[in-house]
């Protein structure tokens, strides 16, 4: 009986990582309405990232996830010139092949220098085991650093005049610009800090599971579906949503062969995209 | 002046093919799956057959007849996909103008593989393809080195039935076609010897996150776990299983544990046990080319890494298709397929026959599979044969950790 219950912590555990990877898409879709293509490309950027500090320069795992942040800040800002700047405002395909394009580059550029070996970041913590069931080190880990995020980047948003910037241009471009607010600055910081979000998620699931330069694939077609889940728009729906998917998953596995996830996962996607179109927890659209 | 000095030239030009035309070279075509999830398996496979290749040229090349052949290779990178098996195999026989085949690693590129040698009737070696059913559907000119799917973990179902007849087994199996195949026969090999199997599922070779998988192996009440796949997903779920604790007295995974690389898992390596189509302490006496030592002693030497059963079967594959050559007197691929219907021999892989029955041609019928497991010893982990016990180097660890 326990089982069920141990399937569904441990569903919700890794399910907050996914939220924390949607939340990174989420905020750059809400803000500038741009849909991020190169999101999956920016979740392996954090991963092999967190794999050379952790494992080849040998820092401690968890505290290689700051710099990795901040590259990912960095690497966004600078994304945004090259291949969003000139693409906002203009019809929304537009963006979506710019950073299709970028992303092709970036898994091209991948591929050809780390081919498809599959990587690892060996980390171990003591896990929490009952009744037969363990939850390991890694994953209460990094659902607690989720958290831990989630909550930075909502004191950001909300209590700094940076995140305020945000959420003004967010909802209205015109008039921020009219207030003084610098938007083309702002709407930089926003990419780079949703890139930043995306890059620290697959820092964290460098630390669950082992990865290879195309896993971005995988992780990128999960935020999708957990920022439908959640609302476009809204981070706190995002990191919602991967906790319900991984609910969800959690709740399936015991009762059906673990190949049928996937299917169960995106009629479920399919079915929201129907009956709640702005997304199960859809406060103001941004 | 100028022109006599042309056709002089010209004549010495012809003079020296005319002497370099008594080397002929033998054109072997393969593919090697160098990126990928197959690339560590398929690469160790290739390192066989570049040892065959370049102990066989510095000894002069094959004798055929009169003539002496050396080796030349093609290959291309399949990147672990059928669809590039298709295309390049089309090419190696179309453009590279390869008068013999080697097969790609692992039994879904050899089925794809074998579709295009058939179709252009070139004689393919198949080495690292232990699936069935390929040769089922009618060959004339493939031949199987490595022992059929059916019997990889026949080994480790009468070692459970010995040491704990009332088992309860998990069969957690790649949904790729080698691990289908050898989870089929499994099957039914456990309810044969009375085991009872309390869960039996598959997932996807990409699978990272077995974490679902072991809570429901662990809800099963489950105390022997079988199955795996290749090498990526077989050392994750070693990994993941060691992570979580799962309490069991068993587990045999396939093809990944024979990996010497299994070993960089450390504490979640020990016990794992995986049937080996070869093992560099196996005792079998060969009728020609090296004994399991000398060839064990010659690969470390050049590779600076002890042999796995993927190497061994490389070079064993390249040994008898050059005996069949050898035999044949001649590099006629009906004459060479001739020997190879006929042979009967051991090598240092062990035994090999192929069928000759039109409904299984080339399924190897005489090569037995051995059951090895890492141990610890004197705080190393090391890789010990612990079935068949006449062929065993130490004793079964049960329950495995």
């Amino acid at each position: 009986m326990f089982g069920i219950l141990a399937s569904i912590l441990d569903g919700v555990l890794v399910g907050a990582v996914y939220g924390l990877a949607a939340m990174g898409l989420t905020l750059i879709w809400g803000v500038m309405n741009v849909i991020n293509l190169t999101h999956g490309a920016m979740i392996v950027a954090g991963m092999f990232g967190l794999y050379y500090l952790a494992s080849a320069a040998g820092l401690p795992t968890y505290s290689a996830i700051p710099p990795v942040a901040v590259a990912g800040f960095g690497f966004g800002v600078c994304l945004y010139w090259i291949a969003v700047h000139r693409v906002i405002g203009r019809p929304p395909l537009m963006s979506l092949l710019a950073t299709f394009a970028a992303n092709l580059v970036l898994i091209g550029l991948g591929t050809s220098a780390w081919g498809t070996v599959l990587f690892n970041v060996p980390v171990s913590l003591p896990g929490l085991t009952y009744e037969g069931y363990t939850f390991t080190g890694t994953h209460m880990m990094a659902a607690v650093l989720t958290a831990a995020i989630a909550g930075l980047l909502y004191l950001f948003l909300y209590r700094t005049r940076q995140g305020k910037a945000i959420r003004a241009v967010a909802g209205n471009r015109e008039a921020a610009e009219l207030n003084g607010i610098p938007t083309t600055r702002v709407l930089a910081l926003a990419f780079g800090l949703g890139v930043a979000l995306a890059c620290t998620s697959g820092a964290l699931i460098a630390t669950l599971f082992p990865f290879t330069v195309l896993s971005g694939a995988a992780y990128q077609l999960k935020s999708f579906v957990v920022t439908v889940l959640g609302g476009l728009g809204n981070p706190a729906g995002a990191l919602l949503g991967g906790v319900a998917l991984g609910l969800l998953e959690g709740a399936m596995t015991p009762f059906m062969p673990v190949s049928w996830t996937s299917i169960v996962e995106f009629v479920v996607f399919v079915v929201v995209l129907i009956a709640f179109p702005a997304g199960l927890l859809s406060f103001r659209r941004s | 002046m100028a022109r006599q000095i042309l056709v002089a030239a010209a004549a010495i030009l012809f003079a020296l093919t005319a002497f370099a035309a008594d080397e002929d070279t033998l054109t072997i075509g393969y593919t090697v799956s160098r990126t990928g999830a197959l690339n560590l398996d398929s690469l160790a496979q290739e390192r066989g057959f570049e040892m065959w290749r370049d102990e066989v040229n510095a000894a002069g090349g094959i004798k055929a007849g009169a003539k002496r052949y050396k080796v030349r290779f093609v290959t291309y990178d399949d990147q672990s996909q059928g669809g590039r098996v298709q295309q390049l195999y089309t090419r190696l026989i179309v453009q590279d103008h390869a008068q013999f085949l080697f097969s790609p690693y692992s039994s879904g590129l050899v089925a794809t593989a074998t579709v295009i040698s058939e179709q252009y009737g070139k004689l393919m070696m198949s080495i690292g393809g232990a699936e069935g059913k390929t040769y089922q559907l009618g060959n004339h000119y493939l031949f199987q080195t490595y022992t059929p799917a059916d019997q990889y973990l026949s080994g480790a179902i009468a070692l459970l039935k010995e040491k704990n007849p009332g088992a309860k087994i998990a069969l957690v199996y790649s949904d790729d076609p080698f691990s289908k195949a050898v989870a089929s026969a499994t099957r039914d090999q456990a309810k044969q010897a009375g085991l009872s199997l309390v869960l039996d599922e598959s997932y996807p070779p990409s699978q990272t996150d077995f974490s679902a998988i072991i809570n429901k192996i662990v809800a099963s009440g489950a105390d022997a776990l079988l199955g795996g796949g290749h090498y990526p997903d077989g050392a994750t779920l070693a990994r993941q299983l060691y992570d979580q604790k799962a309490s069991l007295k068993w587990a045999t995974l396939l093809v990944a544990p024979d990996s010497p690389q299994f070993a960089s898992l450390g504490a979640a390596a020990q016990g794992i046990s995986v049937p080996s189509q070869w093992a560099p302490q196996v005792t079998y006496k060969p009728d020609f080319g090296p004994t399991p030592a000398e060839f064990t002693k010659r690969f470390e030497a050049k590779y600076n890494i002890a042999p796995g059963y993927h190497a061994a079967g490389g070079y064993a594959g390249g040994m008898l298709f050059q005996h069949a050559i050898e035999r044949a007197g001649s590099v006629e691929p009906d004459r060479v397929a001739a020997e190879l219907n006929k042979m009967k021999a051991t090598t240092l892989w062990g035994g090999t026959q192929f069928s000759t029955d039109p409904k299984s041609h080339g399924l190897q019928l005489s090569h037995q599979m051995v059951l090895t497991q890492w141990q610890m010893e004197g705080g190393k982990l090391v890789k010990e044969v612990i079935w068949p016990a006449s062929a065993a180097t130490a004793k079964v660890a049960f329950p495995y950790r």
